[in-house]
């Protein structure tokens, strides 16, 4: 029956929203993440999506190829009572910004709620062709 | 006799295997709404119906998997070449299409989630339907094999 690789693509789909949604909160918790004594601050993350085939037939899933790091600068906060400030009295934070995150965890969220969807639909139309004829 | 009571019964059963695989490509899209550089495909029912009818259901479907060897649909020199236009080729008179893009994106993905999610709606509500049809005409025949 065809209709049983719906649960595959639509899996494939909730599994990479998910890690979507993982990398986001992990760039949120790490928002205002001030840089070591190396200055190297946490950089914001971010998945890369790709078509995948899903068995022999037209269907293709999703997955995700690559985790990449953001290249933006990082932060640099005015605080010189700061322990971490520098010289100059700058506190070197994350690039994560926090508002695109928040926009990208909506995005995520709304993305798997829509192939929970389609996967409910799917078992429903495949237990009313179980009850075919009765 | 018989043939012409199963008739209808075997168009439904066709028209339920069509949907079906509609309601896979749409969620295929669906699954890739976010991956940048898919192109959402969509299934023209009404084609595929018409090959389903007229050149049986195998040939229909060959049409709606990318997989088909070549144009006339044979992979061997000693295979008997279908009659045009029962297998349909992408670009030109095919069941399996791209979907129009209503709104360009950057990312190059031409996935619409409103389109696609209506379109689920209502291809699963159709599929219904045609269960429907199908559940009743078989209690329908099975009524006057019982003559009760």
């Amino acid at each position: 029956m065809s209709m049983f690789s719906i649960f595959n693509v639509s899996g494939s789909a909730i599994s990479a929203q998910s890690q979507r949604l993982n990398v986001v909160a992990s760039n949120l918790a790490n928002a205002d993440a001030v840089a070591g004594p190396d200055g190297q601050g946490y950089k914001g993350r971010q998945v890369v999506f790709e078509t995948t085939p899903m068995g022999s037939d037209a269907s293709s899933g999703v997955r995700v190829a690559a985790i990449k790091e953001s290249n933006e600068p990082l932060r640099k906060v005015h605080n010189p009572s700061h322990p971490s400030a520098d010289a100059d009295g700058y506190v070197t934070q994350s690039n994560v910004n926090p508002v695109e995150e928040m926009v990208n965890m909506i995005s995520a969220s709304r993305s798997y709620q829509n192939n929970v969807e389609v996967m409910n639909t799917a078992k429903t139309l495949l237990l009313k062709t179980l009850q075919m004829g009765q | 006799m018989f043939a012409n009571m199963t008739s209808g019964l075997d168009f439904q059963s066709k028209a339920l295997v069509l949907r079906a695989e509609r309601q896979r490509m749409i969620a295929s899209n669906i699954a890739n709404a976010d991956t940048p550089g898919y192109v959402a495909r969509d299934l023209n029912f009404k084609e595929a119906m018409n090959n389903a009818v007229g050149g049986g259901l195998t040939s229909a479907l060959s049409a709606i998997s990318p997989q088909s060897s070549s144009s006339d649909g044979t992979s061997n020199t000693r295979h008997i070449p279908l009659p045009s236009g029962s297998i349909g080729t992408l670009g030109n008179g095919s069941s399996l299409a791209y979907t129009a893009q209503s709104q360009p994106s950057l990312d190059g993905n031409s996935v619409d989630l409103d389109r696609e999610r209506a379109n689920f709606v209502d291809n699963s509500v159709r599929y219904e339907a045609t269960l429907r049809f199908i559940n009743s005409q078989s209690k329908t025949i099975l009524s006057a094999i019982q003559g009760q």
